[in-house]
């Protein structure tokens, strides 16, 4: 529907300046709106596609508007809100955006310094942004194009702080778009990536919405300025948990993406020989080449199944939450926080890997691989920065830890943890239990895994411990231990990772696929060793000889999946329009494609530049 | 009414409603937001109090050890007189630079090239005075004409006295504007891959060149897209139907008249890259392009007027200029870019605060959480090690060029072996360690004012040019087999590897995370893992080859092993040169001291990093392993302390740096602010706004 409908074309983004670029992005979401009306779109993962089509898995400037102004809407709204706000919103007279984030402060949320201050006499919250610092900043979608903003703000009324909570604040004159009296706003400026987004910044001076902007659906002021809390917080671990999820999605599509080009490009170049007398190879008949690449490809299949792991198990639970059943929704919200930042991290360590691999022409933008890496890599910071989020699940870690420790049970994916308590009976160190694995079997590699996560999170666990009997303070014992604690983490995320991969082979009902996603699973797990040899040697989990024969079996795993790997990125599925990328075409026409290309770049417009006559002619009469 | 914010209000932001007493109120009420002043320092004053205190508790002298990163006090003082000369003169400005089109950024590189003859003229500087380093230094290579360079340095080692009589004045004066054109759409670093044919005519007494195939476009070299007159080009030489393989050819390939390109050439801009937008990156096509027979480079060889091909003279001492070339680039593409992000990064960490570490503070400096400082201060470390190996390959490679203007060629493999392999490693760790400081700073290291993207993406070619680094990683391999080879069977091999033929001690002896502190242990631990990586990979290609697997076949199987082993070698030989430079330190103004934990914080990430390369047959235990994680943990605490007076040391200017988050006062987010006021997203009229966004939000869809 979308990918010939010749509304949609343009010239490659890559010859565009930033403000063509939005301009583009702006014209395409306009279209695209009106094209859903028309052909009555309306189911949100209908709508996901048609989106993901139209700006080709691009940042657009109503993302905002359409996935938090009016979900924020629908969830957080009272009756008489949506009322006024929501049809309004849903027809595009009023676009919004999410104003959280602010110069000086991100994932501390409670540090935000944007004040709402009730004023009863008129019934008025008045805004303000009273220091450099607490100028809303990175919001995309409210440099240029909304002129409503729901923002967050420490909510003062008769005297006291009440903590966050958000506002509707238009931000723009309808009908001239103008910023309003007391509204400064505008775009923070060229990013490394996002250049279609008109990421803004916004400054309130003695700005006043009426009372009823306020979103009360839960907390609310009333007309006196009384303040009435909310019922429960936990709910919005549901959003957050959700959105996490969507970010190890993209994790694994990023490094697809990445992969298919790079596979694809590594099957069409030749490069030195190999053989003295023979034609020059494909470079993906390199040991080395085959290295870098090929554990990347298991690596976004293994996220593509964690990913959808995450949406199904959110899926089963909300249900239960409806219900008021929040039982499991903690151990997700840790687990989840964990995988964004373990998913994230690799696909970004993975897909400049892939440009590398690329030589010189992944440098050049043709190849798409610059595009994908600086639109993905503001997710390891986004929702929740990486470290941050590590030490979330490491907070979940402990604490089931010590609940095994008092000797209480743990369930879900942290049951391992049981078995410490059942070695501690025996005075040695959990690490000498003797694990025997066997490195050609996924189930006993999971083994190898859970073994090692035990030893890590019972290592972090304890020095902790030893930290905190050594300082009163506990928050400086945790700083203390970070770094351990983010080990743990990962171990244990790497973990599941592996498990997850490993149940999914049994669900495969296709022997011949079967059979390559195992050798795709071993070579993840088994690489995951290799790189972490320390810690299975260290834990005794793996003698030396068992590492040498993983280094082995890593490489016969590579020459067995060698004739496989083209096979296995064209199963991704992508569009070439999708992919934007001359060296990953379909076709494999690279070269002809690159200079056909290239001819179209800006400074090729004319055959003589102008600088020619400004400059080196000048230059050269007058040395 | 204001257009579209192109000014906003001035107005005093008003205090908080509860009035802090912490830092950032005062910061603010210094900020007077007006963004009509476009100068990069107009409101802002005073150094933001949490980077001030970071200085005053320096447990050293930052302008002793300036002095010593540059060589002596007097360097020093030259530098800085060369980066204020340049830095006044506002045509090397690059405040713009973060808003200018890939059209405009070239323009203003060809600007800067120009002026900066005209400068050097004026201050009496030379090409081949002291002064140059700091010149390009100080203009972070944001100019033209780099290829120009390249395009003379190859005529002067490669071309005849004739041929350097008549090309080098030409190019001097800048009658001429020269590239370097090696590279193929097809081909990179395996040079006889190369397409491009030169077929000699014995009739016209000339060459004829030809781009044979697609795969052939000369492809990437600089300056060529749009600036470039002529081009040395590499091109497979043909006579009487014979091929004697790749040999440089001067072309001209564009008009001296209007700069058009020459008949049967065509020439172009190779399109955006990920960075070097100043830079006109370009593709060339030959169709039986003719040059006479004198336009091939003849140093080394010459086609005679009847087609006798003769070769004289010994090529070594080429190959040792383009082998130098790998170590020249170090100081300027990676090492000084991971300062500056160290800068910017450490300087942002002191500033920014986030969350609290105990409840009822402040929100603490990010700098003080551990995870922050184990992200920043190794790649820190790191910039030193770089700096110092730097400094001894530099040493290195003039003694081994001594050596050979006395037709001495011994040292030769040894410095192949030693460019390969530094030039992978450093590039590799450099670039690696740029991407951790952008995102160390997150989100605001994401905005091009930050600096950060820019020296990440540049810094990042630079795993590519001048040899892949797998390819080179594997080059050093090559030559370290050979040695290890060697030692086995008792023959002499070079200085740096005699280590190989050490015997195997017995275990590590260290029993106290403090013996870790001392060199003889880390030192000892190195060169047993890199004995061990070695000596494992020459016994499975041995095997392998015994077992009768063709001898590339095996090479091929071992390449993975054997790359790891080239990495620890290198990474050896950094740390041994680390510790080698702190001894040879005094301890004036507590110089030592801070270098020697720099050295060890170096040396136990890298344990810490490889654990399982140390564990592996066990001459670490687990529980030194541990040991090493807890004197490495230590360490970043001690270094915390030093961070941005380490930083400092490093002596950018706030130009230089040119970044929102690393100025020297720390005024972070005031300028933050000022400078996206000067994006022309906001200083232009919305144009998506009249033609889609209006129609849209006044619901008249249907009228687009």
């Amino acid at each position: 529907l979308v990918i010939n409908d010749p509304d949609f074309q343009h010239e490659d983004l890559n010859f565009l300046s930033r403000s063509q670029r939005y301009e583009q992005a702006i014209r395409k979401s306009s279209l695209m709106v009106l094209k859903l009306r028309e052909h009555g779109i309306a189911d949100p993962d209908e709508i996901y596609w048609f989106k993901s089509f139209v700006h080709r898995g691009r940042p657009e400037p109503l993302d905002l508007h359409l996935g938090m102004f009016l979900p924020t809407l629908l969830t957080q709204a009272t009756p008489e809100q949506q009322d006024r706000f929501f049809m309004p919103a849903w027809n595009l007279e009023i676009i919004g955006t999410y104003a959280q984030t602010e110069m000086g402060h991100g994932t501390h949320l409670r540090g935000l310094e944007t004040t709402a201050t009730y004023d009863p006499a008129t019934q008025e919250f008045i805004l303000n942004s009273p220091t450099v610092t607490s100028i809303k900043w990175w919001p995309g979608g409210l440099g240029k194009t909304s002129n409503h903003a729901i923002v967050l703000a420490q909510l003062y009324t008769q005297g006291q702080c009440k903590g966050l909570h958000a506002f509707i604040v238009p931000i723009r004159q309808l009908g001239t778009h103008e910023p309003l009296p007391g509204i400064t706003v505008g775009d923070i400026g060229p990013k490394f990536g996002y250049d279609e987004m008109d990421n803004g910044y916004l400054k309130m001076d003695n700005f006043r919405i009426p009372r009823e902007n306020m979103l009360m659906k839960y907390a609310q002021v009333e007309p006196d300025g009384t303040y009435v809390k909310p019922l429960n917080d936990k709910l919005t671990y549901g959003t957050m948990v959700f959105i996490r999820s969507i970010i190890v999605g993209d994790s694994a599509r990023s490094l697809s993406r990445a992969c298919t080009i790079a596979i694809r490009y590594s099957a069409v170049r030749h490069q030195s020989e190999l053989k003295a007398g023979e034609p020059e190879p494909q470079i993906l008949d390199y040991q080395t080449q085959q290295y870098k690449l090929f554990p990347l490809l298991a690596a976004a299949y293994a996220f593509h199944f964690v990913g959808a792991y995450i949406k199904d198990t959110y899926r089963r639970i909300s249900g239960d939450i409806i219900e008021g059943d929040l039982s499991e929704l903690p151990e997700l919200h840790a687990l989840t926080a964990g995988l964004k930042a373990f998913t994230s991290w690799a696909a970004n360590a993975g897909i400049e890997e892939c440009r590398m691999a690329c030589g010189g022409h992944g440098y050049s933008r043709c190849s798409g691989l610059p595009d994908i890496y600086v639109t993905f890599t503001p997710s390891c910071t986004y929702e929740g920065e990486n470290t941050v989020m590590m030490l979330q699940t490491a907070r979940f870690l402990v604490k089931s830890y010590t609940q095994v420790s008092s000797g209480q049970r743990v369930t879900g994916m942290v049951s391992y943890l049981n078995d410490l308590s059942r070695q501690r009976i025996q005075p040695q160190h959990v690490a000498a239990r003797p694990v025997t694995v066997r490195i050609n079997d996924p189930v006993s590699l999971v083994e190898a895994y859970k073994a090692r996560a035990a030893r890590l999170v019972e290592a972090a666990a304890k020095n902790l411990q030893a930290e905190l009997n050594h300082r009163k303070s506990k928050e400086d014992a945790w700083n203390r231990t970070s770094v351990d604690l983010v080990r743990a983490s990962e171990a244990h995320c790497h973990y599941v990772i592996v498990k997850l991969f490993t149940a999914k082979l049994s669900e495969i009902s296709n022997a011949a696929v079967r059979a390559v996603m195992t050798e795709l699973c071993l070579l993840y797990a088994l690489y995951g060793i290799s790189k972490n040899t320390g810690d299975f040697l260290q834990a005794g989990i793996l003698t030396d000889t068992q590492v040498n024969q993983v280094n082995q079996h890593v490489k016969e795993l590579l020459a067995i999946i060698r004739p496989n790997a083209v096979a296995l990125v064209d199963s991704f599925d992508f569009h070439d329009v999708h992919l934007g990328s001359v060296l990953g075409r379909y076709d494999g026409n690279v070269y002809e494609n690159m200079f056909e290309w290239a001819k179209k770049s800006p400074l090729n417009k004319t055959e003589v530049h102008e600088s020619f006559h400004k400059h080196l002619k000048p230059m050269q009469a007058k040395l | 009414m204001l257009g579209t914010a192109a000014k906003p209000q001035t107005h005093q932001p008003r205090s908080r409603p509860k009035d802090a007493q912490d830092k950032s109120s005062s910061a603010s009420r210094m900020a007077l937001l007006d963004s009509s002043k476009h100068s990069q320092d107009s409101v802002l004053s005073g150094v933001n109090p949490d980077l001030a205190s970071e200085r005053l508790t320096a447990s050293f002298s930052v302008e002793e050890l300036t002095a010593r990163l540059d060589g002596g006090a007097e360097h020093t003082r030259m530098r800085r007189a060369v980066v204020e000369a340049i830095e006044k003169d506002p045509v090397f400005s690059r405040e713009n630079q973060y808003f200018q089109s890939q059209n405009e950024r070239y323009e203003a590189a060809v600007k800067r090239a120009v002026y900066l003859q005209k400068k050097m003229r004026e201050m009496g500087w030379t090409e081949n005075g002291p002064e140059v380093k700091y010149i390009y230094r100080c203009l972070s290579g944001d100019i033209a004409f780099s290829l120009h360079r390249i395009f003379m340095r190859s005529i002067s080692v490669l071309g005849s006295d004739k041929q350097v009589a008549k090309w080098i004045p030409l190019a001097t004066e800048y009658q001429i504007i020269g590239t370097y054109a090696q590279t193929e759409l097809g081909h990179g670093t395996y040079l006889q891959g190369l397409e491009t044919t030169a077929v000699f005519d014995i009739a016209s007494q000339e060459f004829i060149l030809n781009t044979p195939k697609i795969s052939a476009v000369k492809w990437w070299p600089g300056d060529m897209g749009r600036s470039a007159t002529h081009t040395v080009v590499f091109a497979q030489l043909y006579v009487h139907g014979k091929c004697y393989g790749v040999h440089p050819f001067i072309v001209q390939i564009r008009s001296l008249r209007d700069h058009s390109p020459c008949p049967g050439v065509t020439v172009g801009d190779i399109g955006p890259k990920m960075n070097f937008e100043h830079n006109d990156n370009g593709y060339l096509m030959l169709q039986n392009v003719r040059v006479p027979r004198e336009n091939m480079l003849s140093k080394f060889c010459e086609v005679q007027p009847d087609g006798t091909y003769v070769r004289w003279g010994s090529q070594k001492i080429n190959y040792f200029t383009m082998t130098t070339v790998r170590i020249s680039i170090l100081s300027e593409e990676v090492i000084l870019p991971l300062m500056k992000a160290c800068t910017i990064a450490i300087r942002y960490s002191a500033v920014r605060r986030q969350s609290k570490l105990k409840p009822g503070e402040q929100e603490a400096k990010i700098l003080d959480y551990q995870t922050q400082q184990q992200k920043l201060l190794p790649q820190l470390a790191a910039a030193y090690a770089f700096h110092f190996i730097n400094i001894y390959l530099h040493e290195l490679f003039n003694r081994g060029y001594q050596e050979i203007q006395g037709r001495n060629f011994d040292s030769l493999p040894e410095l192949h072996a030693f460019s390969s392999g530094f030039k992978a490693i450093v590039t590799q760790y450099c670039t690696s360690g740029l991407e951790i400081c952008l995102r160390a700073c997150g989100g605001h290291g994401y905005s091009q004012l930050s600096g950060l993207p820019s020296l990440y993406t540049r810094a990042l070619a630079s795993c590519i040019y001048e040899g892949e680094n797998t390819v080179l990683f594997l080059q050093t391999a090559r030559f370290l087999i050979k040695c290890f080879m060697a030692a086995s069977a008792g023959q002499p091999i070079p200085p740096s590897v005699t280590y190989l033929s050490s015997m195997k001690p017995r275990n590590c002896p260290a029993k106290d995370k403090l013996d870790f502190l001392s060199p003889d242990i880390y030192l000892k631990a190195y060169e047993q893992t890199a004995i061990r990586l070695l000596s494992s990979s020459a016994a499975k290609l041995q095997h392998l080859i015994q077992s009768g697997v063709e001898k590339h076949e095996a090479w091929n199987q071992c390449t993975v092993q054997l790359v790891k082993a080239a990495k620890a070698h290198c990474h050896y030989i950094t740390v041994k040169n680390f510790v080698e430079t702190v001894e040879k330190l005094d301890n004036k103004a507590g110089i030592q001291k801070i270098m020697k934990h720099l050295c060890d914080l170096f040396a136990l990430h890298g344990i810490f990093s490889n654990a399982g390369d140390f564990l592996y047959d066990g001459y670490l235990s687990g529980a030194q392993i541990d040991l090493v994680t807890a004197s490495y943990l230590d360490l970043l605490a001690v270094i915390r302390k030093d961070a941005v007076p380490l930083v400092d040391a490093f002596d950018f200017t706030d130009k230089s740096l040119n970044s929102a988050l690393g100025s020297y006062d720390g005024q972070v987010y005031q300028r933050l602010y000022e400078w996206a006021q000067k994006s022309p997203t906001n200083q232009q009229v919305n144009p998506a706004y009249g033609k889609y966004l209006k129609p849209l939000l006044q619901n008249k869809l249907s009228k687009l």
